[in-house]
């Protein structure tokens, strides 16, 4: 809590900023390192490295694509520093994870009909909507957290195949299976949330 | 010839890695004729720019006013 104060009173001087930033941060971080005090350091020193050079930011978009282009940073020398750690974690929540997507395909494994994906129009307009966001969230949020793991490795903190499957501990094949379902239960969250919200599939 | 879930196995590691000339062949062939996994291929471009802009520090918080209440993980 003391040097949350610091931070607020250093330079932005706006706390509900400055928290929502934070907790946006954290997220991010904890969702990676699952482990809260790491999380709370390096996003603490992210933190603390950006407010330093603040007053060089236009603006606020600016500041915060710099805090987390500094956050991922952080984090992946973390995860390149730790290795295999988590293959226990991995095998206890196999289970969880090994469910197959039936519910989506048919036996021949073709899309069942109210399954198939449909035209989302143009989906770059959602990223300027505050709505769409949340939406985004809370599919990662619901997302089994080795899934989003390795996804938000791949994706947010941009590591290549060998340096996520040194870091988590699996085989290339693993990866694949897992980001394979990642991406497939993301879809479905998305458009069920937002780009088909309200409309009847064909 | 390949099927949706096999399809769809490619096109998700083709964000990793180049596929192979016969993979490519195969994933053609295959959303020629098949609009969902024709749509699937877009929607993995797009999810890929999602991820990035949110890694970006895209989000709720960055589109709301300022003191805006409708972050609602917030305590009251």
């Amino acid at each position: 809590m003391n040097s949350t104060t610091e931070i607020t009173s250093a330079s932005l001087g706006d706390p509900v900023f400055l928290q929502d930033l934070r907790q946006q941060m954290m997220r991010f971080a904890t969702l990676q390192l699952s482990d809260a005090h790491l999380a709370e350091d390096a996003v603490q020193e992210a933190l603390i490295g950006a407010l330093k050079s603040a007053n060089r930011f236009g603006g606020r978009a600016a500041l915060k694509t710099w805090v987390f282009a500094i956050l991922k940073n952080k984090i992946a020398d973390v995860l390149r520093r730790r290795q295999r750690l988590h293959e226990v974690d991995l095998v206890l929540h196999s289970d969880e994870e090994g469910e197959d997507f039936r519910g989506l395909f048919d036996a021949r494994g073709f899309w069942r009909a109210d399954e198939r994906p449909a035209a989302w129009g143009d989906p770059y307009q959602a990223v300027h909507s505050a709505q769409f966001w949340r939406v985004f969230e809370s599919c990662l949020d619901h997302l089994p957290n080795q899934q989003a793991r390795v996804f938000m490795m791949r994706e947010f903190i941009e590591l290549e195949t060998p340096e996520i499957c040194e870091a988590v501990g699996i085989t290339v094949s693993n990866l694949n299976v897992m980001l394979h379902r990642a991406r497939l239960r993301l879809r479905e969250c998305l458009e069920n949330n937002w780009f088909a919200a309200g409309e009847t599939p064909c | 010839m390949l099927n949706c879930n096999e399809v769809t196995q490619l096109f998700s590691e083709s964000q990793e890695r180049k596929l192979t000339l016969k993979e490519t062949m195969d994933l053609k062939l295959h959303t020629l004729m098949c609009t969902g996994c024709r749509n699937f291929g877009k929607h993995m471009q797009a999810l890929r720019i999602f991820a990035r802009s949110y890694a970006q520090g895209e989000g709720a918080a960055k589109h709301l006013p300022l003191g805006s209440e409708s972050d609602q993980s917030k305590p009251e």
